[in-house]
C-alpha cells in the first residue's frame, strides 16, 4: 500500500528493533540468520515496518551500480525506466522476485537495475549533472527520480547491495522477498514500531543510498537543522523519515568531506565539552575542530543505528545512550543488536559479548585481502 | 522653580504622580532622587509638591519612598477620543511646532507593532524520544563566533573566534551613552558569566582594559576612540554599519554627557555633540566594506574575529549575502525594536523591520548559498527574555545580544531619557552625583543573576525538547510552530503552523 507522503508531516519517529551482523572474511551466509535475529525482538516492532540490507547480494554485477525502485503503479515505472535510461547504460533489469504471503495484502512493484552511468553527450545532460564522478552522479540520479517522478522511489543504488523492505513483521517481509535465498557477508535488519504514521513502503529502514545502507532506532531531534544542513549540500530529503539524514550526513562527511568514519562517528555523537577539556591537546584541537565544522551534523536525541558501508559494519549510540545496543562476536563474525536476545538467540557459545559504551562507535572491517578481492585493489574502501 | 507654564507651549503631562499625604512623611527622598526636578518641598507648608510637567514616569521616586506613598499613574488620553488623530500623534505635532526641531527619544520602538516572538511556540518531547533532566544530565550552551571552514582539513588551523559559556551577549552600548559603573558592572557580570559585551562606538576607558578577555570592541563611522591599542585589547571588533533603532543614520551623544573622561575615550573636545555620520564615509559600497574589514584585520595580525553589525531594513538578506562574502566573520542583525542611547522618534518608530523576519530570511538565504556555516549570526533588537532567545537561535542565530534587558538589570524602567543625560537611575548619566546610584558590587551580581538564571531557562527548553547541545537547536526550525501567523508569515520565517 502506498501512502500519500505529501501530508506536510515534517518526518516520521518510531521506535524500533536493529540488527546486523558481518563476516570480516568475507563469508556470505544466507539471510536465516538475520531474520531470525531480527525476530527474537518482535516486540520492538508493531507490523509497519522491515527490511533488511545484504552486502554481496550481486557478486556477478558486482561493478554496477544496483538500483532498487520501488514503484506506485506501471505509469511510474514507465516514466522513470525512460528516463533512466537516457541517464544508465543498463546491463541487466527485472523484477525483484518476491512471493505471495499470507500477512501482505496490497504491494507496490519491485524492479532492479544494473547499471553504469551512460557516456555523456548531450549538453543538456552536461548542464543537468555537472559532477563527473560516477558516486556523485548516481546520489544526484536517485533524488532526482526521488523528487521528480510520482510514485517512484529509489531504495538502494549501491553496488554488490540490495535493500528488501516494506510494511510488514519482519518475518512477512523476509518471506515475502525471500530473504533466505539471498547470500552476503554482511547483512542489517530493522522492525520498525512507527509512532504517527501509517508507515510507507519507501519509509521503512534500512535507508541506503551508493553503498551506504542504515538501519536506526530512536528520534532524531535535532533533524530540522541536519536536513537544512544537508540542504545546503544540495541533498534534497524526500522519504520524510529521520533515519534519512543520517545516509545522506555520512555520503557527505566521509565521501564528499573525506572524514574517516571515526572522525563522522565524532561528529554524529561529540564527546561533550567538559570531556574534551580533559583530554590532551591534540586530541582536543582534533574533535574541537570537528564540532565546531559539524555542529549541524550532530545527531541529537535518542538513536542506535548500525551503518552497512564499504568494506565493514559500524555500529554507534547517541551519546547519552537513550537506545540500547549489543555488540558480540564469535570468531570472524560480528554481530550487533538492539538486544542481547537477538544475539544470542542464533549463535551460541560467543567468545564476547558486550554494551559498547554511550557514543563509542564499533567498527568491524572486512580484512584487507578479502576488500581487495572483492572491490579491487584500486577501488577504495571507506576510511575507517 | 524655574518653571512657570506657558499656554503656547502647553503639552499635557504625560504622567500622573499621586503622593498619599496620609503616608507622606516628608522625608524628602523623592526630592532628592527625582533628577527631573519633578518634585520639590516647600518648607514653609511642610508639604512636597509635584510638577506633573516634569515627571518622565522613571519611578525611581516610588522606589525610593520608604511609606508607599507614591503612585505614577500614565494620564489618560487628555484630548478628545479620535480614532485617528491619537494623542500620539497630536502631541507630536504641537512639539515639533513649539520648538522648531524633531523630537529626540532614547530605548527601543514603542509603537504597537507585532511582536513575532509572541506568536512562536517551542516544542518538547513526549514518549518516543525522552526529555533530558538539566539537573541531572549535561546540557550544553557553548558557542563559538567565529568563521568556520566548509569542512575538515587536515592540519589547517580554524580561524579565530570567540567562545561563549552561553550564547548571550551584552551589544553595543557605548561609555558616554552609559555611565561608568554601568560599563563597570557590564564588564564584570560577562567576564563571571564566560561571555562578552560590546564597547559601542565610543572607545573605551583605560581603566575597562582590564575586560580585555571579555570585550567586543566597535568601530563605526565616527571612529570615536578607535586607536591600535583599543584594537588590541579586543577579542574581537565589530564594525557597526547600522543600528536597529535608527537604521540610515549614525550615533548621537549630546554634548551634555560628554565630560571629562568621556571625551578622553572618545577621542573628541568636553561638551561637544558626538554624532557620528550616517555612513562610513570610507565605506561607500560592499568592496570598501571588505577593504575596512581586511585593514582591520591586518592591524591585529589576523587574530582576532571581525563581526559586522547591519540593522535589520528590507534587503536585509541579500546585504547579508554580501557581508558573508566579504570576509566578515559573524554577522550581527539588529532588528527595529533595538534600543539606542538617543535617536530621532521618527527614525526610530518607522524605519526597519523586525528581528524575527530579518534573522530567518538572513539564515534561509545563507542556506540557499550554501555559506550559512561559514559565519556566525547575531541576532539583537528586542530579546526580553530566554525564550525569545532560544526561538532566535531556532530561527538561525548563533547568539544574541541584549541591550535593554541588561539595562533593566541595572535599575531601568524604560523611562526613554537616556539623551537627557538625566538618569536618575544612574545608568545613562555622566553626573557624578547620580552615576554613584549604580554600585557595580551589587549591579554586577545581578546582571550575572541574569546570565545564570536565562542559561538554566534555555538548558530547561532544551531538555524538554530532547536536544542536549545548542548548535543541534540553532536553525532548527522544526522546533518550532507559529500561532496566528499568515502563510506568508509562516514562509518567511519557515517555520509549520502550529498543529501542523
Amino acid at each position: 500500500m502506498f501512502i500519500n507522503v505529501s501530508n506536510n508531516l515534517p518526518r516520521d519517529i518510531s521506535g524500533c528493533g536493529i540488527s546486523g551482523f558481518i563476516n570480516t572474511n568475507g563469508r556470505r551466509s544466507s539471510g536465516r540468520a538475520c531474520v531470525d535475529s531480527i525476530c527474537m525482538m518482535r516486540d520492538r516492532g508493531n507490523g509497519l515496518g522491515a527490511g533488511f540490507a545484504v552486502y554481496g547480494a550481486y557478486p556477478e554485477f558486482r561493478n554496477y551500480y544496483a538500483i532498487h525502485i520501488i514503484y506506485q503503479d506501471n505509469k511510474a515505472r514507465e516514466e522513470t525506466e525512460e528516463y533512466l535510461s537516457t541517464k544508465l547504460s543498463i546491463v541487466q533489469r527485472g523484477g525483484i522476485p518476491t512471493k505471495k504471503t499470507k500477512n501482505i495484502q496490497s504491494r507496490p512493484l519491485f524492479f532492479v537495475y544494473f547499471g553504469k552511468p551512460r557516456a555523456q553527450s548531450d549538453v543538456a545532460e552536461i548542464d543537468e549533472f555537472r559532477e563527473d564522478q560516477e558516486d556523485e552522479f548516481i546520489v544526484r540520479l536517485a533524488m532526482k527520480i526521488n523528487e521528480n517522478i510520482k510514485g517512484a522511489y529509489v531504495i538502494s543504488s549501491g553496488k554488490n547491495l540490495g535493500v528488501f523492505k516494506g510494511i510488514g513483521f519482519p518475518e512477512d517481509i523476509a518471506e515475502m522477498f525471500m530473504i533466505d535465498d539471498y547470500k552476503g557477508y554482511c547483512w542489517i535488519a530493522h522492525n520498525r514500531y512507527p509512532t504517527n504514521t501509517p508507515g510507507w513502503w519507501g519509509g521503512a529502514h534500512p535507508f541506503s543510498v551508493l553503498d551506504w545502507s542504515v538501519v536506526h532506532n530512536g528520534e532524531i531531534s535535532s533533524y530540522g537543522i541536519n536536513k537544512r544542513y544537508l540542504e545546503m549540500f544540495k541533498y534534497n530529503l524526500n522519504l520524510k523519515t529521520d533515519t534519512e539524514v543520517i545516509s545522506y550526513l555520512l555520503d557527505l562527511l566521509v565521501r564528499r568531506h573525506g572524514l574517516s568514519l571515526k572522525e563522522a562517528a565524532l561528529a554524529f555523537a561529540p564527546p561533550f565539552w567538559t570531556q574534551i577539556e580533559k583530554m590532551n591537546t591534540d586530541q582536543k584541537n582534533k574533535i574541537e575542530k570537528i564540532r565546531r565544522i559539524y555542529g549541524s551534523a550532530m545527531l541529537n536525541g535518542p538513536f542506535a543505528i548500525l551503518v552497512g558501508f564499504k568494506g565493514g559494519l559500524m555500529g554507534l549510540s547517541d551519546r547519552i545512550k537513550l537506545r540500547p545496543l549489543v555488540v558480540g562476536q564469535k570468531g570472524d563474525t560480528t554481530y550487533m543488536a538492539s538486544e542481547e536476545s537477538a544475539i544470542v538467540g542464533v549463535v551460541k557459545e560467543l567468545d564476547r559479548i558486550w554494551s559498547p559504551n554511550a557514543g563509542e562507535p564499533v567498527i568491524a572491517k572486512l580484512k584487507p585481502a578479502v576488500s581487495a578481492r572483492l572491490f579491487g585493489k584500486s577501488n577504495k574502501t571507506v576510511r575507517v | 522653580m524655574k518653571w512657570f507654564k506657558k499656554v503656547h507651549h502647553y503639552l499635557p503631562p504625560d504622567f500622573i504622580l499621586e503622593r498619599a499625604d496620609d503616608l507622606c512623611i516628608r522625608c524628602k527622598a523623592c526630592v532628592t532622587q527625582c533628577s527631573f526636578d519633578a518634585n520639590f518641598y516647600d518648607q514653609k507648608r511642610n508639604f512636597i509638591y509635584t510638577l506633573q510637567q516634569n515627571c518622565v514616569g522613571c519611578n525611581r521616586c516610588v522606589a525610593y519612598c520608604p511609606t508607599e506613598a507614591i503612585v505614577v499613574k500614565n494620564r489618560p488620553n487628555p484630548f478628545r477620543e479620535h480614532s485617528h488623530w491619537g494623542a500620539y500623534y497630536i502631541s507630536g505635532i504641537k512639539r515639533r511646532a513649539y520648538y522648531g526641531g524633531t523630537p529626540v527619544k532614547s530605548m527601543g520602538n514603542d509603537r504597537p507593532f507585532p511582536i513575532y516572538w509572541d506568536k512562536l511556540l517551542l516544542n518538547a518531547s513526549q514518549v518516543t524520544n525522552p526529555s533530558i533532566d538539566p539537573l541531572r544530565e549535561p546540557m550544553e550552551l557553548r558557542t563559538y563566533i567565529g568563521r568556520r571552514p566548509k569542512y575538515l582539513k587536515k592540519g589547517e588551523a580554524l580561524p579565530p573566534s570567540i567562545m561563549l559559556q552561553t550564547p548571550i551577549m551584552i551589544g553595543a552600548m557605548s561609555y558616554g551613552a552609559l555611565s561608568f559603573n554601568s560599563v563597570e558592572s557590564i564588564g564584570r557580570a560577562v567576564t563571571m558569566a564566560g561571555t562578552f559585551f560590546n564597547s559601542g562606538e565610543g572607545g573605551l576607558s583605560r581603566d575597562h582594559y582590564k575586560f580585555s578577555k571579555h570585550v567586543i570592541v566597535q568601530v563605526a563611522s565616527g571612529r570615536f576612540g578607535v586607536h591600535k591599542e583599543y584594537l588590541d585589547i579586543g577579542s574581537a571588533i565589530e564594525i557597526k554599519i547600522g543600528q536597529g533603532a535608527k537604521p540610515g543614520i549614525g550615533g548621537h551623544l549630546p554634548g551634555e554627557k560628554v565630560s571629562e573622561s568621556i571625551s578622553q575615550a572618545r577621542m573628541i573636545p568636553k561638551g561637544t555633540d558626538a554624532l557620528s555620520p550616517a555612513p562610513h564615509h570610507d565605506i561607500y559600497s560592499i568592496e570598501d566594506l571588505r577593504q575596512l574589514i581586511y585593514a582591520l584585520k591586518e592591524a591585529t595580525r589576523y587574530s582576532k574575529p571581525v563581526i559586522v553589525k547591519i540593522a535589520a531594513v528590507h534587503n536585509v538578506a541579500a546585504i547579508a549575502s554580501g557581508i558573508a562574502r566579504s570576509g566578515a566573520d559573524a554577522i550581527s542583525i539588529d532588528g527595529f525594536k533595538g534600543g539606542t542611547g538617543a535617536a530621532p522618534e521618527i527614525i526610530r518608530n518607522h524605519v526597519g523591520i523586525p528581528i524575527e523576519l530579518a534573522l530567518a530570511a538572513v539564515d534561509t538565504r545563507l542556506r540557499q548559498e550554501g555559506i550559512r556555516n561559514e559565519v556566525s549570526i547575531i541576532a539583537s533588537g528586542g530579546i526580553r527574555g530566554s525564550a525569545d532567545a532560544i526561538k532566535a537561535i531556532a530561527l538561525g542565530a548563533d547568539a544574541v545580544y541584549i541591550g535593554t534587558a541588561a539595562l533593566i538589570t541595572l535599575g531601568c524602567t524604560l523611562c526613554q531619557q537616556c539623551h537627557t543625560g538625566r538618569c536618575a537611575w544612574g545608568i545613562t548619566t555622566q553626573d557624578p552625583f547620580l552615576s554613584k546610584r549604580v554600585n557595580p558590587d551589587i549591579m554586577s551580581e545581578h546582571l550575572y543573576n541574569l546570565f545564570n538564571v536565562w542559561s538554566l531557562e534555555l538548558k530547561e527548553i532544551m531538555g524538554a525538547m530532547g536536544v542536549n547541545s545548542i548548535e543541534s537547536l540553532r536553525g532548527n526550525r522544526l522546533h518550532l510552530r507559529g500561532v496566528g501567523l499568515s502563510d506568508r508569515d509562516l514562509e518567511i520565517l519557515g517555520v509549520l503552523p502550529a498543529g501542523e
